[in-house]
C-alpha cells in the first residue's frame, strides 16, 4: 500500500521538474550572464520587453567553468550567454555555442574591427562571438594616498606601501599580473620562477585579497589600502556612482586586457529574440544609459563609445592609442596550465602563513 | 532468556519504524545520496557533467600526499580548531555555570536568551560586523581611544586572532548550551554535602563539577572542533591574507577551479583526519567523564 504511493509521489516530482525545465516557451529569451553585469538592470530588461515583446529570463554563474558545466547540463535551455572571449574556443569545440547570423544583428556592422575580427570569436569563417565589452585589470590607487598618480607597477612593491596594497583572490590573474611586473607575454609565460619570486616579493606588503568590488571599495572608503590591482569598468564604477577617492592607473608596463561577447548557445529556442537581444546589448543607446547609471567597461561597438561625452573615462583613457599599444589580450587557458597557476598561487598563499 | 531479549528488541523496532522511517529516509535522500556520490566522484578523473571521458583513478588522494601544501594547511587547521575549542571552554564554560547554578527565574531566561540571540543572525552578518569592529577606525579602535589617555592603534581585521575571534563568537553558544545541560542536571545536594565536607572551592569544581558535567564539555568541544576545521567564510572574509586554510582550498577547488573530484578527495581526506582523532580521544574522554 505505501510503495506504489511512493512510487506515484517521486513519479510525480520527476514530471513536475522536467516540466518546470521544458517550460521555456518560444518569446522568452533565456541569458546566462555574471550577476550585475549589465544584462540583468532592470531599465534595461523593460525596455527590450517593451520594444520586442519578448520576456527575458535571467540565469547567473560565478565562474566560467560554472557558465560552461550549465550549458553542458542544460543544452536548449539558453538563448544567449555571455563568454569571455579566452573561454570562447572552448564552448566552441565542445559545441555548446552555434554560428550567429551576424546580419540579423544590425548593430554589429558598428563593431570595432579588431574586435569583430578577434581570432578568438571565429573559426571557419563562421562568427560564434558578437564583442560585447572590453576593459582591463590594470591598478587602482586610493586618492588620499598619492599627491600625483604613480606610473609605474613597481609601486605595488614600494616599501611605503607595506601592508596597504591589494591583489584578487584569483590565481589567473595574480600569475598574468606576475608576468606583466616581469615584462613577459601574458599569454606566453616562459620564466615561471620569475613570477613566483616577484609575487612572493609582494606577499608582505599585502593586507588581504579582494574577490568582489564591494571589497575593494570597501577597503578605500575606510581608507585601509593605498593600491591594488582592480577592473578598468569597476574602478570606473567606483568613481561615478559611489564617489570614492578612486583612479585607475594603467602601468607604463602593460595591462591585462578581457573582451566579453556574447553567443547563442546550440539549440536555442528563441534564436530570433537571441538576436534581438545581443542587438539590444551593444545598442549604443543601452550603453549610454549604463554608463551614466551604473559605470560600465568599454563597449566594443565604436558608435557607442563614440556616444559619450568627450571626457568620459571609456572614451578618453581607454581609447587612447597610446593605452592600446601597452595593454595584452587574454588568450585561452588550458585546464593544465589553469591547475599550474592555481597550484602556485595557493602555494604563494600557503608560504606566507 | 537472550533470544527473549533479541526478539523483544525486535519487535520493538518493528513498532519504532514507523515513527523513525520519516528521519531515515530524509537522511537518506538529503545526506547518504549526495555523499556517496561525492565519494564516487573523488575517484573520477574527470565530472561525467563536463562531458569529457572519465575513469576511476587514485590521484586525487595521491595529490594530497604528494604536495606538503595540504600538509601544512591541514594542520593549520587542526591548529585553528584547537584553539577555537579551547577558547569556548575558557569563555562558555564559566557562562554555563553561572547560568546553571547562580541565576534563577526570570533572570536566567533573560541571560539565557542573550546568549542562543546570535544564533538567529545571519553568519555573515555576524562576520561582517566583526570587520566593522576590529579594523583600522572601527569601532573598537575608535572606542578605545576615546577612554584611553594615550594613543594605541588598533588594526586586527585580516589577522589571525581576527579569525578566532569571528569563529569563538560564532560557536560559543553550542558550549554554553551543552555545558549548560549537564550542569543544570547536577544535584544542588551534591555541591552541598561536598562544601560540609571541608572541600574548598577549587576542590569543588575539581573533584564534583568537572567531572559531572564532563559530557557537556565533551559534546561541546565536538560540536565546535568538526566544523571549525573545515571552516572557510570566516578565514577568508576576516584572515586576509593569512586567511588560507584547508576549508578555503577546498572551497576554491569547487568554486574558482570546478576540479570537483579534488576537492571531494579532500573533504574526505578530512573527514578521515577528524574520526581518527574523535577515535583516538574517545577513550581519553571516556574515562574523564
Amino acid at each position: 500500500m505505501r510503495m506504489p504511493k511512493l512510487t506515484a509521489f517521486v513519479t510525480a516530482t520527476a514530471v513536475f521538474a522536467s516540466a518546470l525545465t521544458l517550460a521555456a516557451s518560444a518569446d522568452e529569451v533565456h541569458v546566462l550572464n555574471w550577476k550585475g553585469y549589465g544584462a540583468d538592470e532592470p531599465w534595461a530588461i523593460a525596455a527590450f520587453e517593451k520594444a520586442t515583446g519578448n520576456k527575458v529570463v535571467n540565469d547567473f554563474f560565478n565562474s566560467e567553468q560554472e557558465m560552461l558545466t550549465k550549458l553542458r547540463t542544460n543544452p536548449g535551455l539558453y538563448d544567449v550567454v555571455m563568454i569571455n572571449a579566452a573561454f570562447n574556443d572552448q564552448a566552441m569545440a565542445e559545441k555548446l555555442i552555434q554560428p550567429i547570423d551576424v546580419s540579423k544583428i544590425p548593430n554589429y556592422a558598428d563593431i570595432s574591427p579588431d574586435k569583430a575580427g578577434s581570432p578568438m570569436l571565429a573559426r571557419d569563417g563562421k562568427v560564434y562571438g558578437v564583442p560585447w565589452v572590453w576593459g582591463l585589470t590594470a591598478l587602482a590607487i586610493n586618492e588620499k594616498a598619492f599627491e600625483t598618480p604613480p606610473t609605474s607597477i613597481a609601486e605595488m612593491w614600494n616599501e611605503a606601501h607595506k601592508g596597504r596594497v591589494t591583489i584578487r583572490d584569483d590565481a589567473v590573474e595574480a600569475v598574468q599580473f606576475g608576468a606583466i611586473a616581469t615584462g613577459q607575454n601574458i599569454n606566453d609565460i616562459k620564466d615561471m620562477e620569475a613570477v613566483k619570486a616577484k609575487l612572493t616579493s609582494l606577499m608582505p606588503q599585502i593586507k588581504t585579497f579582494w574577490s568582489s568590488e564591494n571589497d575593494w571599495n570597501q577597503m578605500v572608503a575606510s581608507n585601509q589600502i593605498d593600491i591594488g590591482t582592480y577592473w578598468s569598468g569597476s574602478a570606473d564604477r567606483a568613481k561615478t556612482h559611489f564617489k570614492l577617492p578612486v583612479s585607475l592607473v594603467i602601468p607604463r608596463e602593460g595591462a591585462v586586457a578581457w573582451l566579453d561577447a556574447f553567443s547563442i548557445p546550440v539549440g536555442s529556442k528563441n534564436v530570433a529574440g537571441a538576436e534581438a537581444f545581443i542587438n539590444y546589448m551593444i545598442d549604443p543607446k543601452f550603453y549610454v544609459e549604463w554608463v551614466t547609471k551604473v559605470g560600465a567597461p568599454v563597449s566594443a561597438n565604436t558608435k557607442a563609445v563614440a556616444a559619450l561625452p568627450e571626457d568620459a573615462f571609456n572614451r578618453k583613457v581607454m581609447g587612447d592609442p597610446d593605452v592600446a599599444r601597452r595593454i595584452q589580450f587574454q588568450a585561452p587557458i588550458t585546464d593544465a596550465q589553469r591547475e599550474a597557476y592555481l597550484a602556485l598561487w595557493q602555494e604563494l598563499k600557503v608560504n606566507v602563513k | 532468556m537472550a533470544g527473549q531479549v533479541a526478539t523483544g528488541s525486535r519487535s520493538g523496532l518493528r513498532s519504532a519504524l514507523p515513527l523513525l522511517l520519516p528521519a531515515y529516509l530524509w537522511l537518506t535522500v538529503a545526506i547518504f545520496l549526495p555523499l556517496s556520490a561525492m565519494v564516487f566522484f573523488s575517484f573520477m578523473t574527470e565530472l561525467p557533467l563536463s562531458g569529457k571521458a572519465w575513469s576511476f583513478t587514485l590521484d586525487n588522494y595521491a595529490t594530497f600526499f604528494a604536495q606538503g601544501l595540504y600538509w601544512t594547511l591541514l594542520l593549520a587547521s587542526l591548529r585553528l580548531g584547537l584553539e577555537v575549542t579551547l577558547w569556548c571552554v575558557v569563555i562558555g564554560y564559566p557562562a554555563a555555570y553561572v547560568l546553571a547554578k547562580v541565576f534563577r527565574g526570570r533572570s536566567r531566561e533573560a541571560i539565557f536568551l542573550l546568549v542562543i540571540l546570535p544564533f538567529w543572525s545571519n553568519g555573515l552578518v555576524r562576520i561582517f560586523s566583526w570587520a566593522m569592529v576590529l579594523r583600522e577606525g572601527g569601532i573598537l579602535d575608535t572606542a578605545l581611544n576615546a577612554v584611553l589617555p594615550f594613543k594605541i592603534n588598533i588594526d586586527l581585521m585580516y589577522s589571525y586572532p581576527a579569525v578566532i575571534i569571528g569563529l569563538v563568537h560564532s560557536y560559543v553558544p553550542y558550549m554554553v548550551l551543552t555545558c549548560y545541560l549537564t550542569l543544570q542536571a547536577i544535584d544542588d545536594s551534591l555541591i552541598e554535602a561536598g562544601r560540609s565536607l571541608g572541600a574548598s572551592r577549587l576542590q569543588m569544581l575539581k573533584r564534583v563539577i568537572i567531572p559531572l558535567s564532563m559530557p557537556g564539555l565533551v559534546a561541546g568541544a565536538a560540536l565546535i572542533f568538526v566544523p571549525v576545521v573545515g571552516s572557510f567564510m570566516e578565514p577568508r572574509i576576516l584572515g586576509g591574507r593569512t586567511g588560507t586554510f584547508y576549508g578555503t582550498v577546498i572551497e576554491d577547488q569547487f568554486v574558482a577551479v570546478f576540479n570537483w573530484p579534488l576537492g571531494a578527495a579532500l573533504s574526505f581526506i578530512l573527514l578521515a583526519v577528524v574520526l581518527v582523532i574523535l577515535a583516538l580521544a574517545s577513550p581519553v574522554l571516556k574515562r574523564a567523564a
